[in-house]
């Protein structure tokens, strides 16, 4: 009886201190900095998952409001093969001041890495040639279905969920 | 009679792709000419600079963070450039609404506290930005002077290097200005640069 009394309070422990360290583990690598040849290994991936990347920064107004619905999608599609990454291009020198306070404030759990983005009239093409180069940007890309949409602007409230659900619906 | 009609459906096909296409002006365009609210209360047109060789029309603003990390290159750019006969028009095309940091009325300020030399000038009816084509701050666009008509040199960023002033590896908007004191065209005529989307009036 009591060995059963410490299984149950120990599980519900053991449980809170995996979930806890592993969220650990997850915010510790949010932001971490990463170059473009990262990305575009990305943009070159034949997995079978739809990256859904979102270009933005924390000083980005539009940015800022629509993260909340790239957070859901993230949240949706957890166990599916979607992939939200959140690609921030705030100053490197900012990281730390600015970028890890607002993610932890945001406590926001989709991926997010801070691009160091050296000569970006060298890589804005490789990302979409449709892009001006202006925040936010959003690309849905899945090589191996060969689905690539690309869009320079703020989405409105389920405009991307409804998108992203006539991309995984196409893959049928 | 066919023929004719396949040509003239040809023909329409070419013009709607055309049109399609033009989303705002392109380098070798004639630049659109503009009468706009400076920071001392002037109006600033083109037909101003009927004497210069050129001019630096640059989209930008006060709220943006690559705008204000420009700032300082930008006024620069003018010192060194506007006596050999390109200076800087500044142009702000954000809707003061959506950003009050960038009304007239913090322009004024912005101007102020910076010591700008240069025109400030509001689009306020971001009529400008939409026929230059401009998306993002800063966006800029060269214009050359042909003998009192102005067209488009160059498109694009300013360098390579947002963030850092001191580890630019490519000037392209002072190579462009250099290339067109020489009479030669700019060289890449056309950049791109992660900026800040212009804000549109809802």
């Amino acid at each position: 009886m009591l060995y059963k009394v410490q299984y149950t309070l120990l599980l519900p422990l053991l449980a809170w201190i995996f979930i806890h360290s592993a969220q650990n583990i997850n915010a510790q690598n949010q932001g971490r900095v990463i170059s473009f040849s990262q990305i575009d290994s990305l943009l070159h991936n034949t997995d079978d998952t739809l990256y859904v990347l979102n270009f933005w920064a924390t000083w980005c107004k539009p940015c800022v409001e629509e993260l909340p619905i790239f957070e859901e999608i993230n949240a949706k599609y957890k166990n599916q093969s979607v992939k939200v990454l959140l690609i921030s291009l705030d100053f490197i020198q900012d990281k730390e001041k600015i970028l890890i306070p607002f993610i932890k404030k945001k406590d926001i759990q989709s991926e997010i890495v801070l691009l160091k983005a050296e000569n970006p009239n060298e890589w804005i093409d490789k990302v979409d040639s449709e892009w001006s180069g202006a925040l936010p940007a959003t690309l849905l890309i899945n090589n191996q279905k060969k689905i690539r949409k690309f869009f320079e602007k703020q989405f409105k409230h389920e405009e991307l969920q409804d998108i992203i659900t006539q991309l995984l619906k196409s893959e049928l | 009679m066919k023929k004719l009609w396949f040509f003239s459906l040809l023909l329409c096909c070419l013009t709607c792709a055309h049109i399609y296409a033009a989303d705002g002006l392109k380098v070798g365009d004639i630049a659109a000419d503009f009468s706009l609210k400076n920071v001392d209360g002037s109006m600033i047109s083109l037909k101003d600079y009927s004497s210069s060789k050129g001019i630096i029309l640059i989209f930008t603003c006060n709220h943006c963070p690559f705008s204000k990390a420009y700032e300082d290159r930008i006024i620069q750019i003018n010192k060194m450039y506007a006596e050999k006969g390109f200076p800087v028009i500044a142009i702000n095309p954000n809707d003061e609404v959506s950003v009050p940091e960038d009304s007239y009325d913090n322009m004024k300020i912005r101007a102020k506290e910076k010591g700008f030399v240069f025109p400030y000038i509001q689009d306020a009816t971001q009529q400008i930005a939409k026929t230059y084509g401009a998306t993002r701050t800063p966006h800029v666009y060269v214009l050359k002077n042909n003998s009192g008509v102005f067209s488009i040199a160059y498109i694009g960023a300013i360098d390579d290097n947002h963030s850092d002033a001191e580890n630019v590896k490519e000037k392209y908007l002072a190579n462009a200005i250099e290339s067109l004191m020489q009479n030669k065209p700019a060289s890449p005529d056309f950049t791109k640069a992660i900026g800040c989307s212009i804000k549109w009036k809802k």
